[in-house]
Parts: C-alpha cells; structure tokens; sequence
C-alpha cells in the first residue's frame, strides 16, 4: 500500500491546491453541495457531473495502458455512440417511449464493443502497435459518425427519457456521477479482488513471458481494448443525453488526449505494468477542475488549452526519472558520498 | 517470431532490404495512377492538368508539415504538435505584421526560427529527460492552440500586407485556358522542401542517422552515431516544417483562423504510413510521404468532382487505406522472416 500511496501523493497536493485555489478566488460555497429541487448541485458537484464521461474514458484507458496500449479512437467512438444512440431515437415516432431508448442504448453499446473488439483483435492477434491500430479508427471514426447522422446534428425532444442519462438524478446525486462511480468501483473490484489485475500487470509488463507462463495474453488484450471502447461509447451517450444532441465533428473532440493526460496525472506509466484507478479518478477531477479554476481566477478561457499544456509539461517531467536526477543535482550534497537522507525521507512517508 | 508487438521490429526481416520494401510505394503509387485514371473515366474536365497542379496548391502546407512528420517518425518518434504549431504560426504571422508592424521578412524569419527552436526545446526533453515523444509533443499540441487562441479568438485578416501577395503569384506552364498550367510560388517553396528532405535523408550523415536511430537507438548508440542531435535535429525539422507550413498558409489564405488545421497532424501521419513509411521508424521514403498526399488530395479532388458527397468520405477512406498498408506491411515483414528462417 506503500507504494500506491507515494504514487498518490502528487496528484492529490494538485488537486487539493486547485481547490485551495478556487475556495479563495470564489469562497466556501466551491466545495460544499447545495440541493435544489432535490438533487445536489454547486461548483463542485457540478464539475464532478461534467467529468463523468471522461472519468469513464480515462477508467478504460487505464486499462488499455496497464497492458502496454494506448487506445486514441476512444473519441471517435464517443462521437459514433452519440450518433447511433441520438439517431435511433429522433427516427422514431415516439421519442419518449422507454424501451425505444433502452434499445438505441443496448444498440450504441454493442456496436461500440464491437468496435473495441476490432481494436483489440487488431492489436493481439494481427500484431499491429497499438497506437496505429486505433489511430486508423481515430481518422475514420468521426466521419463513420457523420455517415450515421448523414452530416446532421441530431436532436431529441428534451422530454425523451434518453436525456435523464445525462441531467437526471438518483437519490439526490446526479445520474453521470452515480453511472461513472459504479464504473470505477466495478473496475477496481474486478482488477483487485480477482486475478485479472495481476494478469492486466504481467500481460503490459511482458506479453511474452505472460504467455509462456500461461496467461491468456492475447484475449485480455481484446478484453480490454472491448472495455475501453465500451466505455467511451457509454461516456458519448452520458454526453448526448446531457446536451440532447450528438455533435459527430466536435463531440468529444480531443477527449482521448484528455483522457491519457488523466491516467498519466494518476501514476500509471505509459510503458504498461503497475496502474491506479484511484490515480485516474483524481486526474480526472485534477483536469475537471483545472477549467472552472482558470475562468475563476479571472483568465479567459482562451488559457485553458495553455494551463493544460502546462500541467502536461510539469507532469511528464516529474515522471522522468532523469529529470529529477538533473533537478536534486544541486541540492545533494557530495557525489562520491551515499546520501544518507533518502532513508529518514522513507520513514517518515510510511508514518 | 519472438514477439507478436511492432513495438519489438522481428531481428529479421525482408521488408527492410531487396525489393520487398518497394512494395508499399509501388502500392501507393498505382492507387494513385487508379484514383486518376478513374476519375478521368467518370468526370468531364478531370484530365485537365490545372487538376493535378491543383493537389500541390491546395496541399502545399500539409506536404510540407508531412515532409517534417517523416523525419520524425523514421526516427522512431511522432510529433503531435504539427497542426498547432502550424496554425500558431499562421495567427504569429498576422500578429507580427499587422498589429506589431514589424517588415513581413523579418516577421517570417522570426516565425522560422521561433518553430525550429520550439521543435530544439521539446527535442531535448524527449532525448535528455527520456520523456515519450506522444506526451511531449502533446504539450506543443495544447499550447501552441491556446497560444493561438490567446492572440486573437477570430479570424485576422493580412490582406493590407503587400508582401503576402508573393505566395500566390503564379508561373503558367503553356496556355493555361488550352492545355496549360498554372502554380503558384508557394508550390515551388513545398517542392524545394521536397528535394531538401530527399537529398538530406538520402546522402547525408544526418539523414543515414535518422534511418539508424529509427531501425535501432541502442545499435546506433553502440555504433558511435551521434544519437542525440540526430533525434533532438528531426524534431526541429518537424518543428521548422510546421512553422513553415503555417507561412504557406498565411500566403494561401492571406488570414489566420485560430481554430485552423485541427487534427492536421493525423493527417500528416496518415499520408506518411500511406507512403510506405513505418510508424515504427527505420524504414521509409519522403516521396513516397508525396505520394501520400497526394493520395489525400485526390481524394478529396474526387469527392469535389462527384458533389454530391460529403468531404468525411475522405477520411474515411483514408482510414480503410491506412488499415489496408498497415496489413500490407504486416504481411510483407512475416512473410520475410519465414523466408529467412
């Protein structure tokens, strides 16, 4: 727990500063939940509910990186659940009717599975490098989106059940934030009450020696790929139902870049291996987060995309271990002689 | 086959040597003669020659910012930051000349420089901090946007600037109404990239380097090769090419749009994998990376000619090529290790 823990650490000062932040720019009422007409609301929930899809995303991601992966089509499949979820409905003649909303959700489902499917067939079987395989999906995908709306943006009446997926709420908490919460405590139990964390860890940290040991290295892989894509497909549907329409062009737009930002934030190394769900979770908040602070503080959104760089700048030095061996240069005191503090440091992390 | 990831390139392989790796191109090359050919067949006034001239004005930047992507992913990287850093370049070049009044030369150089030494700077914390190209030029990606946007969030026009007329003047070849012609300065500049690229990548130290670093970092650092400058030196060729792409732009166009060239990149890297290079690097051609674009350019010429299509039929046919040759060379390096073994 030693180590999970330490990897914790950062992301967490982060987000604890960005909240410090936005608490002084804005006041208390930032943080605390307010409930009007029943459900909670404030600044906080309300990030908390816009950050449901990515949550959902960056959760697959996770995954698909602990096997040494990455997956970037996961926003063109957003854009492809939206379109085939929203489409379904707006064909109908009745657009409120529940099981017509239950079937265009179970359809957008399969077909995204099937999508990821491809992906990870793609990736085990063919043995195309990951980043290729779904960058083919990446470049096709927004248009497959487009071909299923015939280049239209389709809108539901707003009093479609199919939009309580995204406004709607549960026992006061709203529907997003309860659907990517169940997600995150799905995936944890699986990965780490079962067996297939372990394996998720030995297939990204050598699929060849996971295969020789008699781990199934090639159907996780598909596994996991399906997840993702499963995943994304559910976070464009959260989308859509939240605006009441699918954007194939601009929905989801860079949510894959986003994502992996988010997995990176939370500790898990883009060389596959050790990952952390838990770290996500917060990366995604940490990135929820980073947006209202900026317009908060009183910068134009316009510093958004600049703040984002930043944070992915800082980040991916942090992780280098080269960098931090150039930067503690100074500040170790003789080289020829062990240092003896990194021991004390240690001791006092574990209390 | 010790392993079933292109991430670990098979030991041996005849997609690398003898006339095996002629076969992405040659593919490449005959779907290009297939797409003109078929549209001659199907649309009047498709044989014009204005038509092919056409592919190398409209897709001049995106030529040139391809030509950059080629070094970086022969080099076994990729650069994410090529469509921002272009559109930054654009929206810095109206910016220097109209609100700062600077002389557009000196804006122009200032831009160049500016992008080859951003493309220095994140070439050094890929090599030295060994930070994945992915995430570093992500941060290139993100900030050069918001940079962009930070400038101005709406179109600037630089209509009022003489010198931003150069880049459209045009040379004719013959008679441009009968059987001629024409292109523009702005051509000639992507061609001379074109040819620098060739000769740099082909017949000189640097460029054999790119190709060693790509094929093996560890051989080539074994081997004495300068690893370092040459993985920090292609991504400040992508960065120059991408500054570059952006002026072509602004001579194009004559306006910066802040949100222009999203998603460039994943078209520089799809008509780099359609031209025969290997994403995984070590093995490739800058004119087959030519022969890419103007596959890209062909296509949308078709669907333009057809009109009644969408412009997304482009990409996705873009995607079922780029799956079509990622296969194709999956299929060549098996079928070259079971040759050898």
């Amino acid at each position: 727990m030693n180590t999970y823990a330490k990897r914790l650490m950062w992301p967490v000062i982060i987000l604890v500063a960005l909240i410090v932040v936005n608490i002084a720019a804005t006041g208390i009422d930032f943080i605390i939940p307010t409930v009007n007409d029943g459900r909670l609301g404030g600044a906080f929930v309300n990030i908390l509910r816009r950050s449901a899809p990515l949550l959902l995303i960056a959760l697959g991601m996770t995954l698909v990186i602990a096997t040494k992966g990455i997956d970037l089509s996961v926003g063109a499949v957003y854009a492809i659940g939206a379109a085939i979820a929203c489409q379904m409905i707006i064909e109908a003649p009745d657009q409120t009717a529940l099981g017509l909303v239950f079937g265009a959700v179970a359809l957008a489902l399969v077909v995204t599975a099937v999508i990821g499917a491809w992906n990870g067939v793609m990736v085990a079987y063919f043995g195309v490098q990951p980043i290729v395989a779904t960058l083919i999906l990446m470049i096709a995908g927004r248009g497959i989106a487009q071909l299923i709306t015939g280049g239209q943006i389709p809108k539901v009446q707003d009093a479609s059940p199919f939009t309580e997926l995204g406004r709607g709420s549960f026992l006061a908490v709203p529907l997003p934030i309860w659907i990517a919460a169940l997600m995150l405590i799905a995936i944890a139990l699986l990965t780490r009450k079962t067996a297939l964390g372990m394996l998720l860890e030995s297939v990204g940290g050598n699929p060849e020696a996971s295969r020789l040991a008699g781990i199934r290295s090639k159907g996780i892989t598909v596994l996991v790929y399906l997840v993702c894509s499963l995943c994304a497909g559910l976070a464009g549907l959260i989308g859509a139902a939240n605006l009441g329409s699918a954007d194939a062009n601009n929905g989801g737009l860079w949510i894959e870049l986003d994502a992996i930002l988010a997995v990176v934030i939370g500790g898990t190394a883009l060389l596959g291996g050790r990952f952390f769900l838990l770290g996500t979770a917060i990366g995604v908040m940490i990135i929820g987060t980073l947006d209202d602070t900026i317009i908060n503080v009183g910068l134009s959104s316009q510093w958004q995309f600049t703040a984002k760089a930043i944070v992915v700048f800082v980040v991916a030095l942090l992780q280098s271990p080269e960098f931090r061996g150039w930067i503690l240069k100074p500040f170790k005191r003789q080289p020829d002689a062990p240092a003896p503090e990194p021991a004390p440091a240690e001791e006092v992390l574990a209390k | 086959m010790s392993t079933h990831q292109l991430t670990e390139r098979p030991s041996r392989s005849t997609l690398f040597d003898g006339l095996t790796r002629y076969i992405p191109i040659s593919a490449t090359v005959a779907l290009l003669i297939a797409l003109y050919l078929g549209g001659v067949a199907n649309y009047p006034n498709f044989d014009n020659p204005q038509v092919v001239a056409k592919l190398f004005i409209d897709n001049a930047p995106l030529l040139v910012i391809a030509v950059g992507m080629t070094f970086v992913i022969l080099s076994g990287g990729i650069d994410l930051s090529v469509g921002s850093v272009m559109a930054f370049s654009t929206m810095a070049c109206a910016w220097l000349t109209v609100e700062a009044g600077i002389a557009a030369p000196v804006a122009l150089v200032l831009v160049l420089a500016f992008g080859t030494a951003w493309g220095l700077l994140i070439g050094a914390v890929i090599h030295y901090f060994d930070v994945q190209p992915f995430i570093a030029t992500l941060v290139g990606l993100f900030l050069f946007r918001g940079l962009t946007l930070q400038i101005s969030d709406t179109d600037v026009s630089m209509r009022e600037i003489e010198f931003f007329q150069w880049g459209m003047t045009h040379v004719d070849f013959g008679n441009v109404r009968d059987g001629g012609f024409w292109l523009p300065y702005l051509s000639f500049v992507a061609f001379a990239v074109v040819i620098i690229a060739f000769v740099v990548l082909h017949y000189t130290r640097f460029g054999r380097g790119v190709y060693a670093v790509g094929g093996s970092e560890q051989s080539a650092l074994l081997m004495g090769l300068p690893v370092a400058r040459t993985k920090i030196g292609v991504y400040a060729v992508s960065g120059f090419c991408a500054a570059l792409a952006g002026i072509l732009a602004a001579f194009a166009t004559k306006s910066a749009n802040p949100l222009a060239n999203v998603g460039a990149e994943l078209d520089a890297i799809a008509a780099v994998v359609i031209g025969g290079t290997l994403l995984t690097g070590g093995a490739g051609f800058v004119l087959g990376t030519v022969a890419g674009v103007m596959v890209w350019g062909m296509l949308n010429t078709l669907i333009a000619f057809q009109g009644n299509l969408s412009s997304w039929w482009a990409r996705i046919v873009m995607g079922i090529l780029l799956l079509a040759f990622i296969l194709l060379q999956r299929v060549l390096a098996r079928s070259g290790e079971k040759r050898r073994t």
